[in-house]
């Protein structure tokens, strides 16, 4: 079995542990896919998969209102699928944190990813959720630990999206 | 098919401390409303498709709670997925109560896709919720009482309505803050 040396991804699961988050909602994506086993290694986190992200946001919402802190783990492409759904956590002043691999900026082979890539930010902020961005991999866990308590202590929706130059763009190989 | 307002009214009307009642947008919420103000309430006046996973989130995290989320065919449809996520995270807490009068009732009773050839509860099974059925009769209440409280979820009962109007009844506060606080205070 290959090891996987200590990454980025370990910095957002410390922040999860640190600040409680112990529900964790995703649609796959290979760049959160490190992350996504740890979480299911973890005997506190519940990972739920989902089968489209905006039913990450309902979720979130309920197990907050419940007493659970949660986040919803998706690539860009399914920011799109979360609009309205946004208007939830908005209305009600319900705290949500999400962490988006952005696809369609650096190195992107796949042409369909690039609209909603383009688009990720720009809708993110028309709902009104606090955009957050992390290039580097040293910032990873000090963003996310930012974002997260942003949007815990002061009721409000944040997004941290993880550039595709550090995640490294997908590469796709024949054979 | 069931007289959906008196119905809802008679499944609550000794409802117990335990329980926790979420409902989809529209006359799902007016429905509810209508049965008495309660703190453990939560109506949805927006946010299609949302109820669904919110209930699901809310029975993860109060696993010693019985939740309940009435919602319709409408709204049902919109997060049809998530009878498969509920499938695959089953929640021995939580039932889904469909409100299926097989139309858009509120905007001008344009038909659903359950007024076709869709079948919300072969779905429902299909994806995993094996304690699923539907109702046609109001003398079918014992069943969805037991199914609430005693039955081990996740479970889902299409409740088959008649495709009418029911008068507004509106929430203590249309303030999503001031409704989601009151309903954390139940906690």
């Amino acid at each position: 079995m290959k090891t996987r040396e200590k990454d980025w991804r370990n910095d957002i699961f410390d922040v999860f542990k640190q600040l409680n988050i112990t529900l964790v909602s995703h649609i796959p994506d290979a760049g959160h896919t490190p992350l996504i086993d740890l979480c299911e290694k973890d005997n506190e986190i519940d990972v739920v998969t989902l089968t489209t992200e905006e039913e990450g946001i309902g979720l979130s919402c309920g197990a907050w209102a419940g007493g659970r802190r949660s986040a919803l783990l998706m690539q860009s492409s399914g920011v799109g699928n979360c609009i309205n759904a946004l208007a939830l956590p908005n209305i009600c002043k319900i705290p949500f944190l999400s962490i988006v691999s952005m696809r369609g900026e650096w190195g992107e082979f796949i042409p369909w990813q690039v609209p909603m890539g383009k688009g990720t930010p720009k809708v993110l902020e028309a709902m009104n959720v606090n955009v957050f961005r992390a290039d580097k991999k040293e910032e990873v866990g000090l963003t996310v630990d930012a974002a997260a308590k942003f949007a815990f202590n002061t009721r409000s929706s944040s997004a941290v999206l993880l550039s595709q130059r550090m995640i490294g763009a997908k590469q796709f190989k024949n054979g | 098919m069931i007289d959906r307002r008196p119905f809802v009214q008679k499944l609550l009307s000794n409802r117990k401390e335990n329980l926790r009642v979420v409902s989809g947008l529209g006359t799902s919420t007016w429905d509810l409303m209508s049965a008495g103000d309660n703190k453990g309430n939560f109506g949805f006046i927006g946010a299609m498709g949302q109820a669904v996973p919110f209930a699901l989130g809310l029975s993860i995290a109060q696993p010693k709670l019985k939740v309940v989320v009435f919602t319709g065919d409408g709204d049902m449809l919109m997060s049809i997925g998530t009878m498969a996520t509920i499938a695959n995270h089953p929640m021995s807490n939580l039932t889904v109560l469909v409100m299926d009068n097989e139309s858009y009732v509120e905007t001008g009773s344009q038909p659903t896709a359950t007024a076709g050839k869709t079948n919300l509860e072969l779905i429902a099974k299909g994806s995993g919720i094996e304690n699923s059925y539907t109702i046609d009769s109001e003398r079918d209440d014992y069943k969805i009482l037991k199914t609430i409280y005693e039955e081990k979820g996740p479970s889902l009962v299409v409740i088959k309505c008649k495709p009418i109007a029911t008068p507004l009844v509106f929430p203590h506060s249309f303030d999503g803050v001031t409704a989601i606080n009151r309903f954390m205070e139940t906690f």
